[in-house]
């Protein structure tokens, strides 16, 4: 099979692979760069588990060619960080996630995280429910029921934009070790 | 999925050309939402994906105080819509429109059907040309082990079968319903389309073209194997919707099983200009109930030159399915059809919906 050389930017470092001219970005992310954070679920665009951003929007992977990708700036779940020193280098999101218990088997987790960040960092103030299920429109779930994590996405985004900053703190130092 | 080439042309000239040469092998792609699908489901198998983003002037939202398709001899194509436009490029993306606040002013009714299509992260992807291009949705159409009228075999799989999101107006021989939702609101804001089929002298065929846009779908008595009547290589480039004024309204709803992600049971769509307290230049529009994105010229007369009121929505909403031939499991979609087309009218011409 035809492989050719992809030249993408993925959690801001250059990365150069050899792979089939036809793979989709979640094909040479799981199996060119062992980059497997994003989840293949459905592989056509139902179910939301392969969602990574490009230029900062979130997108489906396994609907979206590498090569077309080499044009972008693509993050995935790998690429999420905040303030090492802070909070060993987990996002609020994540954070957050943990605190509300909303992950259960995780596998929608990489992709609900991907388009939560591009939610937070565009409204970049606190959010309402309603804008979350908006957001998450496209990520299913079978595991949680969708609560727990509608709360962990406005919880996180109170940490960030301000509300309840230091109750977080103090939820999160609770809760060390449970 | 079997393996292929993209490429990426320099010109429009350049993806025509490529397409031409090989029609059977080698497919436009933009988005490539429901072309990837296809090619997974075993539906499409091209050997060489032809990118048209990039190209040409395929991308974004102008106000244009008219358009000029590129033509072989400078001829001004027939359809040319006057007066003030918005040219949505066909590589526009639904996020694009959705978000895009000018639009509202002459386009609620597409920033509507947009915003509210597929998902999110679908909507960063998907444009417009594909959206209006895309196969239908239909079951037995998508299932590489069947045979039907749209792949070439004897009949509709649908008319024996589990036809509860089939069509109720103008089916047959096929009974799919046209699947996108911004054909539907762009009906029925009386859109144009204009097409590529050549940039100078020396290498066009035929020039461009300009058609109401309800002229670029076909339904099945033409030809069942296709929806729409764009030749091989012919570039659908831009819609181009009337600025009508503020004085123009629109609006469109859709009915849903889920409130995401999920393809419309019915949609519709409706345009009008209330003056001197009476309803001028109405569209109505319906989709997800013909193979085509059905223009209901039936409705419109009845609103036509009338005020506003509840119960000459009524009227205009039976008269809209009036010619309804419902199959056995979809009958439930001519009451929806009333009533949404009800709701949306009385949302455009802005009368309180009754208790």
């Amino acid at each position: 099979m035809a492989e050719s050389l992809l030249s993408l930017r993925i959690n801001g470092e250059a990365v150069s692979t050899a792979a089939p001219s036809h793979w989709t970005l979640l094909e040479v992310l799981r199996y060119r760069l062992d980059l497997i954070g994003s989840k293949q679920g459905c592989d056509k665009g139902d179910c939301g588990a392969c969602t990574v951003q490009i230029n900062g929007e979130p997108v489906l992977a396994c609907l979206t060619l590498a090569a077309t990708a080499q044009r972008g700036e693509v993050r995935t779940v790998e690429g999420l960080s905040w303030a090492p020193e802070a909070s060993q280098g987990c996002h609020p999101l994540q954070d957050a996630f943990d605190r509300w218990d909303a992950a259960q088997c995780g596998f929608c987790t990489p992709g609900i995280l991907m388009a939560a960040e591009a939610l937070l960092r565009k409204r970049a103030a606190v959010v309402t429910r309603d804008e979350v299920r908006e957001a998450l429109a496209g990520n299913l779930c079978r595991c949680t029921g969708y609560t727990k994590i509608i709360d962990a996405v406005v919880d996180a985004s109170e940490v960030v934009f301000g509300q309840r900053g230091d109750e977080s703190t103090d939820d999160s130092a609770q809760q060390t070790g449970s | 999925m079997r393996p292929f080439a993209l490429i990426r042309p320099e010109s429009l000239t350049q993806a025509r050309d490529l397409v031409v040469a090989k029609p059977e092998g080698r497919s436009f792609r933009a988005g490539g939402i429901d072309l990837m699908d296809r090619m997974k489901e075993g539906l499409d198998d091209p050997e060489l994906l032809v990118e048209l983003r990039g190209v040409g002037e395929l991308a974004g939202v102008t106000e244009s105080a008219g358009f000029s398709p590129a033509t072989a001899d400078g001829s001004v194509p027939e359809n040319l819509p006057s007066g003030a436009l918005w040219r949505v490029g066909a590589a526009t993306t639904l996020a694009e429109i959705a978000a895009n606040e000018a639009l509202l002013d002459g386009a609620a009714a597409l920033v509507e059907a947009a915003s509210q299509a597929a998902t999110p992260g679908i909507r960063n992807t998907a444009t417009v040309g594909g959206n209006l291009l895309q196969r239908p949705r239909c079951w037995y159409y998508r299932n590489r082990e069947l045979v039907c009228l749209k792949k070439g075999g004897d009949m509709c799989l649908a008319i024996a079968g589990d036809n509860r999101y089939h069509a109720i107006l103008g089916g047959g021989p096929s009974f799919i319903v046209h699947p996108s939702s911004l054909a539907t609101a762009l009906v029925a804001l009386g859109a144009t389309v204009g097409t590529f089929r050549g940039a100078s002298a020396e290498d066009a065929i035929t020039p461009g073209r300009v058609l109401p846009i309800e002229e670029l779908f076909a339904g099945p008595k033409t030809d069942p194997t296709r929806e729409h009547v764009l030749e091989d290589g012919e570039v659908l480039e831009a819609v181009l919707v009337p600025k009508a004024g503020a004085e123009m309204r629109s609006a469109y709803g859709a009915v849903r099983e889920k409130q995401s992600h999920d393809w419309p049971l019915v949609e519709a769509a409706v345009r009008m200009r209330v003056d001197a307290g009476v309803m001028k230049d109405v569209r109505v529009a319906l989709g997800h109930v013909a193979p085509v994105p059905w223009l209901s010229p039936e409705a419109a007369e009845v609103l036509e030159g009338q005020a506003p009121d509840a119960e000459l929505f009524a009227r205009a909403a039976e008269a809209a399915v009036a010619k309804a031939r419902p199959l056995d499991g979809n009958g439930y979609k001519v009451p929806m059809s009333k009533g949404l087309l009800r709701e949306v009218l009385h949302r455009a011409s802005g009368l309180a919906l009754p208790e």
